[in-house]
């Protein structure tokens, strides 16, 4: 098999994916300062919360290094990440969002900082159904040049799922107590969390999608 | 050699196109085996439930079993590792947590060297 007859057979294969309806029609997201970045690794900050859940920030921050780094970025360890903030006097992340881009970049080295807001996180009890929500906003900057690379917001909620049963009111009643309990008793908004967390971050398919990063094998491909 | 690389990255981008073809929602194999990463950094955050000595041991136990099934071992788990080992009062370990995680990641190099420097003097190095 020589080269040109595998190039003509991926470019086949190429138009075929195209054909088929997977790709839908690209959204016009501009990429440009991304491509231009090619940022390698991320420090990713506290976010800040201006949901009423205290545990929202830190619930966030666990879970969002999955996504980011199977999208093909290095993530800077985030537990000693806070920890230096912390160890320098920052202790909250609205401080930790004011640290000029210099700045982290001299002591992180990284090439780019995710900023998160949390805007909703936790369960809002109503009598017919308690839904519980995760929903957050992010930012990309580059922190050698403080430009703004991308920005996302996703959202996922426990009312995707119970939509579908409409086993009466009494039905819904009955559900809307054992959500209740559900809700409170296991760390179901954590569990969202991480659900929404993957949403944001996960790279791939365009439309205003993150782009893939370096250790990633579709590095340059979206 | 030459030609056996591009046959093989050939073959590489048939296998991605099939598996594109074969379902567009197909999940893509991760790149990291994660263990119980994710959970153990919670609980370090949340700091109120399991101590640090059971975060380690579930993580140095994740970790064998990430390196038996021959995965990648994620960002931040070694540094992590350190950061756990410091404070259960291990300088030496934390050290080679955070070297380990310097070596598997260049890219953490000025984070990872920053933190090796504030940490005290191992005996008899000379500094």
């Amino acid at each position: 098999m020589n080269f040109s007859v595998c190039k003509g057979i991926l470019a086949a294969l190429f138009l075929i994916v195209l054909a088929s309806g997977c790709a839908t029609a690209p959204k016009s997201y501009d990429y440009t300062a991304f491509r231009e970045a090619k940022p390698r690794s991320i420090v990713v900050l506290p976010p800040l919360n201006s949901s009423p859940d205290v545990k929202a920030t830190y619930s966030m921050l666990a879970q969002m290094s999955y996504p980011l780094a199977e999208s093909g970025y290095y993530v800077l360890p985030v537990s000693l990440v806070d920890a230096a903030f912390k160890e320098n006097g920052l202790s909250n992340a609205a401080e930790v969002h004011a640290v000029p881009t210099a700045k982290l970049r001299e002591i992180f080295g990284a090439d780019a900082a995710l900023y998160v807001e949390v805007k909703e996180y936790g369960s809002s009890y109503r009598i017919i159904s308690s839904e519980t929500a995760v929903a957050a906003e992010a930012r990309l900057v580059d922190l050698r040049t403080g430009q703004t690379l991308w920005t996302g917001s996703a959202r996922s909620s426990s009312a995707e799922n119970n939509n579908n049963n409409n086993n009466g009111l009494a039905g819904m009643l009955i559900g809307a107590l054992i959500n209740q309990i559900a809700n409170s008793v296991s760390d179901k908004s954590h569990t969202y969390a991480g659900i929404t967390s993957q949403r944001l971050l996960t790279a791939g398919g365009g439309q205003g999608r993150l782009l893939y990063g370096p250790r990633n094998a579709k590095y340059g491909q979206d | 050699m030459k030609f056996v690389l591009t046959t093989r990255r050939a073959l590489a981008g048939v296998v991605a196109s099939a598996a594109l073809l074969g379902g567009c929602a197909a999940p893509a194999k991760s790149i990291y085996g994660w263990g119980s990463y994710q959970q153990q950094v919670y609980d370090h955050f949340r700091g109120d439930g399991r101590s640090p000595q059971d975060q380690l041991a579930s993580l140095q136990q994740d970790l064998q079993t990430i390196q038996s099934k021959g995965e990648a071992v994620p960002p931040g788990y070694h540094a992590h590792l350190g950061l756990l080992y410091g404070e259960l009062g291990q300088p030496d370990q934390m050290r080679q947590q955070l070297l380990a995680e310097k070596e598997l990641f260049p890219e953490s190099a000025t984070f990872m060297d920053f933190l090796l420097k504030k940490m005290p003097a191992k005996q008899g190095e000379v500094r």
